[in-house]
């Protein structure tokens, strides 16, 4: 099975850690994992802006970059769904198409393609778990509150065998945090009123970190957490199922 | 060209190809086992009340035997033979009316009222009290069996009534009593 | 004219009233809930009323020619409206040719979107709006903030000054029974009294040419069977086929928009009584455009439930005049580009895409899909600001570049320097309230060279 590592590029660039965790929780379920180096952007930022047919650059790149591998797996439900439903290079359809259905997100990989679970982490913490909405409800990662289906949570199942962890969710289990990409610089007083307020149902929990599937919430949350001088940190669900004891 | 005509070609421009629907499977809908309870308590959690009698002799037994006020307008026994062209300021000052209803559904606590029923369009909600009287073999379940069961164009208007009027319009608070009925009751016969 | 996200910044300001505007809407959203759950077919209820609304779009014109003929056999005059000003002419002359002057309308999100009030104030003719959050609203002189909850965006206190105000109720009296009350006593002198009643259409039935309306409070009712004459409204896209899928209609609507098992009155008009005249309008405006669009003509299957609405994260939190225009939320970001792109390009960026819209959508429109579609065409038809197109062209050009993306990163971190809305100065929008991420001394790449590769 020949696995990439899709790290998205704002991961890259100032979360690497959550890169190395990614790679080598994958690792440790025994993939063998390559990280194709010229990658860069899956070209989101500018197509929620609405400049998709401008990315073509970005999406030719992903294709050159991610063909031939049988799974392309990152720790970003919004990168990845971007993927999934938009990824675009004409020349090269085929392959295009093969990237589009191949492409996970790191949990959904661990559950539905590898059927693992993670067995030897430990983080004895409150943990509040967000659930981002582009993996919720675009991958599916986990049940809806607006749709009338069984529940169920990807995250959650993967979060539950590790030790020690106290696992809690804020009331209004699935409103989004308001980063929304290039809306958290647009409608910059809606996004942090969002997060704000996310913040607080968490911190009525007193959880002492804030995990999720997508670092680009984390991110957002984090920046208002910093400002406001909170005791709470933002941690990327990998490097929470990377622990050992 | 007409506007009417304008229309019909743009739409028969634009339309996409037809697109073929199914038709709702009641073997997937909800049945209530015991419509009676159901009925009832939709009903009184929506602001209305319900009476169970055991005979018609019965329902206007009861009925007689609560307070209706002065001005009553019962269109199941007799009324006043113009009521259909009773002005509306006239029928604002009935404080009750009694009208029999039709098919009645559990899954909403609504009833099925034609004009016929009311005589005069405006009586069930100009008055400020409605007593709807139904049948209990006219409970459903849901309202795929009330459509079932009537025709709409039977008469010239009908009206599914659930509930005295009501709205939360000032901050959300429910205020029982808009415009029309404060309270709404139904005298439900069991057979 | 100020943009969404303005208007919504001057809005939020009022962290308290947001704050109650969040919750109280939430809490309407929770009933929805808890009324959906009560309906072990919900998501089937969905299904068919998808069904059923996507085959009646694509088979639009019998359907319509069936209404119509029936409509006409069941004594209705039929009229047919190109746009708003001809929607509001024909209703205006029927005003003028009986020379009515009481006119009594209740909720008709069409008749805002043709600005009717405006249009007859200018000839003249007093409209009194009876829903009481619209008549809230019209005494101020404001539009409504939310279709189904007109008066959403208002406290007590500020209904309490303006029935004060016109109609003498207690001063500082806040509670919502008295005024309600006030209300009740105010508008049943104007049904009485009414020549006329303009009410608007939920659904119009092809089989029978029937019109149904739904209100709670009993307005359309109290209208139109006291007056004279009855114009409903509607645009084109209200027909359904049969009666019997009104069950299927039905039973969502009033559950997706106030949690309420059905309304309180689900009135079916066919024939005028003995001696009333009964109109149907029957409204095009920009719909048969809509229906021309694939990827936007499910937008025309929306039953203003108002669902989306209330499940909306930013509606919630900036407010229905934020949104500029008749029909707010997310179905009006969808909506009202097609009437006017230029006007409304800032409505489909006023949304995270979080989706939770489009699940909770009674007839299942796809809406936050539609926003990012809309966002294409806005671009493509150069209706965004120039200044987004230079920073989203920069940025791809640098992204589509391998070693230009590293050459950014690979000392200061690219994306920190360069990336407009990651710099550290106030009036970075991403600065203002939130801290900047740390920037690391090696990128994940640099790590992975280092450590990993083989």
């Amino acid at each position: 099975m020949k696995i990439a590592l899709f790290i998205p590029c704002y991961i890259d660039q100032f979360y690497p850690q959550v890169g190395q965790a990614t790679l080598e929780l994958l690792t440790k379920l025994g993939c063998e994992v390559d990280f194709p180096l010229n990658q860069t952007c899956c070209g989101q930022p500018m197509a929620n802006s609405g400049f998709a047919a401008a990315s073509k650059d970005c999406d030719k790149n992903f294709v050159r970059n991610f063909t031939g591998y049988d799974y392309i797996v990152g720790p970003s439900g919004s990168c990845v769904l971007h993927v999934k439903e938009h990824l675009k290079d004409d020349q090269h359809s085929e392959e295009t198409i093969h990237i589009r259905k191949h492409i996970y997100e790191l949990t959904e990989f661990i559950t539905d393609v590898l059927k693992k679970e993670v067995h030897n982490a430990v983080f004895p913490h409150k943990v509040g778990l967000h659930n981002s909405c582009h993996g919720q409800r675009g991958l599916g990662l986990s049940s809806m509150s607006e749709r009338m289906l069984p529940a169920f949570s990807k995250p959650e199942q993967l979060l539950s065998k590790v030790k020690g962890i106290q696992l809690l969710k804020p009331v209004r289990t699935d409103e989004c945090c308001g980063f929304g990409g290039t809306f958290s610089v647009f409608e910059e007083a809606v996004s942090v009123k969002m997060g704000k307020d996310r913040i607080k149902q968490h911190e009525a929990n007193e959880v002492e970190f804030i995990t999720g599937v997508d670092v680009s919430c984390l991110m957002h949350l984090e920046g208002i957490l910093k400002r406001q001088g909170s005791k709470v940190k933002t941690i990327h669900i990998a490097e929470i199922l990377n622990t050992e004891a | 060209m007409s506007s009417r005509d304008k229309i019909f070609t743009a739409i028969r421009k634009n339309k996409p190809e037809s697109v073929p629907y199914t038709e709702p499977d009641l073997s997937l809908v909800i049945n209530y086992p015991d419509l009676m309870s159901q009925f009832s308590t939709v009903l009184t959690a929506i602001g209305g009340s319900c009476k169970e009698v055991a005979s018609a002799t019965e329902a206007k037994q009861f009925i007689d035997s609560i307070d209706k006020g002065a001005f009553v307008i019962d269109t199941t026994g007799v009324y006043p033979s113009d009521l259909t062209h009773l002005s509306p300021a006239s029928l604002a000052a009935v404080d009750t009316a009694i009208i029999r209803g039709g098919v009645a559904v559990a899954e909403n606590g609504s009833i099925w009222v034609t004009e016929e029923n009311m005589v005069n369009r405006l009586l069930p909600f100009i008055a400020q009290q409605l007593i709807l009287v139904i049948h209990e073999k006219d409970l459903v379940s849901t309202m795929h069996q009330a459509y079932e069961r009537i025709s709409v164009n039977e008469t010239g208007f009908g009206v599914f009534i659930a509930g005295p009027s009501k709205t939360a319009d000032i901050e959300q608070s429910l205020v029982i009593g808009a415009h029309g009925p404060c309270g709404m009751m139904a005298v439900v016969i069991r057979n | 004219m100020k943009d969404h996200a303005t208007l919504a910044e001057e809005f939020i300001k009022d962290d308290a009233r947001t704050n109650w505007h969040d919750e109280t809407l939430w809490f309407v959203r929770q009933k929805r809930d808890k009324a959906a759950h009560g309906l072990p077919e919900w998501e089937q209820l969905r299904e068919w009323a998808s069904q059923i609304k996507n085959h009646t779009l694509s088979n639009m014109e019998s359907y319509l020619e069936e209404f119509e003929k029936n409509a006409l056999d069941n004594g209705v005059k039929v009229h047919w409206a190109a746009d708003a000003t001809e929607h509001n002419q024909i209703i205006h002359d029927i005003i003028k040719s009986k020379g009515i002057t009481r006119i009594v309308k209740s909720k008709s999100m069409l008749t805002e979107e043709c600005h009717l009030n405006h249009y007859l104030e200018e000839q003249g003719v007093e409209v009194v709006d009876t829903d009481l959050g619209e008549r809230i609203v019209q005494f101020r002189h404001e539009p409504p903030s939310h279709i189904v909850l007109p008066a959403i965006h208002l406290k007590k206190q500020d209904v309490s000054d303006t029935f004060h105000e016109h109609l003498h109720t207690e001063k500082g009296n806040n509670d919502p029974t008295y005024l309600t009350r006030a209300a009740r006593v105010h508008l049943r002198e104007k049904f009485i009294a009414s020549q006329l009643a303009i009410t608007g259409v939920n659904f119009a039935i092809a089989e029978t040419g029937g019109v149904v309306v739904c209100t709670n409070e009993g307005n359309a009712d109290m209208g139109t069977h006291a007056a004279d004459v009855h114009i409903a409204c509607m645009g084109f896209e209200k027909l359904i086929p049969k009666a019997s899928h009104l069950s299927v209609f039905l039973r969502l609507l009033a559950r997706s928009a106030t949690g309420q098992p059905i309304t309180t009155y689900s009135s079916h008009f066919h024939k005028p009584r003995a001696g009333q005249e009964m109109h149907i309008v029957i409204v095009d405006n920009g719909r048969s455009d809509i229906l021309g669009k694939a990827d936007f003509r499910n937008a025309l299957k929306c039953i203003r439930c108002a669902a989306c609405f209330n499940t909306c994260p930013v509606y919630r939190r900036s407010g229905g005049f934020s949104y500029h225009t008749a029909v707010a939320g997310p179905i009006g970001s969808i909506l009202n580009p097609n009437f006017d792109p230029k006007k409304y390009a800032d409505l489909p960026f006023a949304s995270s895409l979080c989706g939770s819209c489009s699940n909770v959508c009674p007839v299942k429109i796809d809406i936050h899909d539609q926003l990012w579609k809309w966002r294409q065409e806005l671009s493509k038809g150069g209706h965004l600001p120039l200044s987004k197109k230079i920073m989203m062209k920069g940025m791809a050009f640098v992204l589509g570049r391998p070693a230009l993306y590293r050459f950014g990163g690979a000392s200061a971190r690219w994306v920190l320097r360069h990336m407009p809305f990651l710099v550290k100065f106030k009036v970075n929008p991403w600065y203002k309230q939130r801290e900047m991420p740390e920037a690391p001394k090696q990128s994940f790449r640099d790590w992975y060279i280092q450590n990993k590769k083989k």
